[in-house]
């Protein structure tokens, strides 16, 4: 124990200086889910498997919103996606002080049984702070 | 002797990590019986089966407690496999085995921290989880989380460890055996860690086998039991091994069990990545429990034996979900054990069962 504790002396530190340090990010971490919204047919797949309830579908409004303080990153959204549109992006979100849902537009034609993604708009988290829109 | 007085201790006192309630009746200084009240953190995550179809629960049951997370989750898919007549593949059994394993040896460092922070050694505090801390890595890179880790599912696993990965969890593992030897050394053989330990909190074999406890807690009471044995999912590929016992049955005992099973751990750990065969980590599981079905199946989880039972009603929803948790069995004992003991030595024997009110309340 005490060597173990002299030892640590002339060792790094195990600590970082957090928030001006940061711990580099595994690859695989799960940290929150993104659409990839040029592939999205606001099918709802995700919306039904979501045990949180966090994602809300709107074909009439072609919207795909996600309520990120309900999001427990289970990552059933994105493994059960028919098009392999959401997808886990590594990184912890920053703190936040107000709630809201982040809103993703998503252009889709309708025709008989049948969906066809066109060229989505930009999605609104390209032109907005980290968490998005604030609904 | 002095009048009895009934001092309150606990919800909230800095030795507890979760909120139980004590009623101490002291005489003097010596605590004459001990009445346990619990009741703060009750969530109704039973009930939640109700509205959640049996893939999503298992996402509710790893938030039964922090600390043995995927333990949770993995026995309740082993229960709705058990249901459902659902073989998942070797490679699956295997990779939850040492996930578990791994959380075991964080859980018990996580203790040890906790016990050497109660009484009053904070460097070998901060050493403990310092050594936590690349468990915690490992899980974070193998899992993408540090605490819930979402990879189990009905029908096996979500994600699967590479070889890479494999080499540098044997890695890892083999820099903490080091410094956690020495952290042993610290917790069994100084004299400062004896003196709060030593003869505290005695449970007699008997009385374990009485009270029905379980766990850790049992085993330093010379009760050689431990669900692992039974072979149940990955843990019937493993070789024999002798559970971790001790006849003190006293606090330094309780220490000295959990102490030890880290480096047990570590061992299974070692052969289950040195055994593990190829192939498919998940099958697929369609349709429902069939209507009146019903499982049980048991885990040793890091406090002990945990019960769970399951019964179908042909719906994706379950009728009924049931666990039996390791520290509801350990209260009655804890009780035991703090009958006759100096006021001062409530805070280690009660740490010393490592209570778990989030499970047990649920």
């Amino acid at each position: 124990m005490g060597v173990m504790t002299l030892k640590g002396l002339f060792k790094e530190a195990e600590t970082i200086q957090y928030p001006l340090q940061s711990k580099p990010t595994p690859a695989g971490l799960k940290g929150h889910i993104l659409n990839n919204t040029s592939q999205c047919i606001l099918c709802g797949v995700c919306q039904k498997r979501c045990p949180t309830g966090a994602i809300s579908v709107s074909k009439a409004d072609h919207t795909w919103r996600i309520d990120r303080f309900h999001c427990i990153q289970c990552g059933s959204c994105s493994r059960e996606c028919p098009k392999g549109c959401l997808s886990m992006e590594p990184g912890y979100a920053s703190p936040s002080t107000k709630k809201f849902d982040e809103l993703f537009e998503v252009a889709v034609v309708l025709t008989e049984n049948k969906k066809t993604p066109l060229a989505s708009k930009a999605s609104p988290l390209d032109s907005l702070p980290p968490h998005g829109n604030v609904v | 002797m002095g009048q009895a007085t009934i001092i309150p201790f606990g919800p909230q006192h800095p030795v507890l990590p979760e909120p139980l309630h004590l009623d101490l009746v002291v005489e003097d200084e010596t605590v004459i019986e001990a009445i346990p009240q619990i009741g703060f953190i009750h969530r109704g995550l039973e009930k939640l089966v109700e509205t959640r179809d049996y893939n999503q629960f298992v996402y509710v049951a790893e938030r039964i407690c922090g600390i043995c997370a995927f333990g949770h989750s993995m026995g309740y898919a082993e229960t709705v496999e058990q249901l459902m007549g659902v073989e998942i593949p070797p490679r699956a059994e295997y990779l939850r085995v040492i996930w578990h394993e791994l959380s075991r040896i964080h859980s018990h460092i996580l203790w040890m921290g906790l016990a050497a922070d109660a009484f009053g050694f904070e460097s070998l505090f901060m050493h403990c989880w310092r050594l936590r801390e690349r468990v915690l890595d490992i899980f974070e890179k193998t899992t993408g989380g540090r605490v819930i880790f979402s990879v189990v599912k009905v029908g096996g696993v979500v994600r699967d460890i590479s070889a890479t990965q494999f080499e540098e969890i044997k890695r890892v593992l083999e820099g903490i055996k080091d410094d956690y030897r020495q952290l042993c050394n610290a917790f069994l053989k100084d004299s400062s860690v004896k003196n709060r330990t030593v003869g505290i909190g005695y449970i007699s074999h008997d009385d374990a086998l009485a009270n029905s406890m379980v766990g850790p807690f049992v085993r330093a009471s010379n009760v050689a039991t431990d669900t692992r044995l039974l072979g149940g999912g990955g843990y019937r590929y493993l070789h024999d091994f002798e559970p971790v016992v001790d006849s003190q049955g006293d606090c330094y005992a309780r220490v000295k069990v959990r102490a030890l099973e880290v480096l047990q751990s570590i061992c299974i750990i070692e052969e289950m990545i040195a055994k593990i065969p190829a192939g498919d980590i998940a099958v697929e599981v369609k349709g429902a429990p069939a209507d009146g079905a019903e499982a049980a199946s048991v885990m040793e989880q890091p406090r002990g034996e945990c019960y769970y039972y399951a019964r179908g009603n042909g719906t994706k929803n379950l009728e009924r979900m049931r666990m039996r948790t390791p520290t509801s069995q350990n209260l009655a004992g804890m009780t035991a054990a703090l009958a006759g003991c100096d006021l001062a030595d409530v805070n280690m024997i009660v740490l010393t069962i490592d209570p778990c009110i989030s499970c047990t309340e649920r």
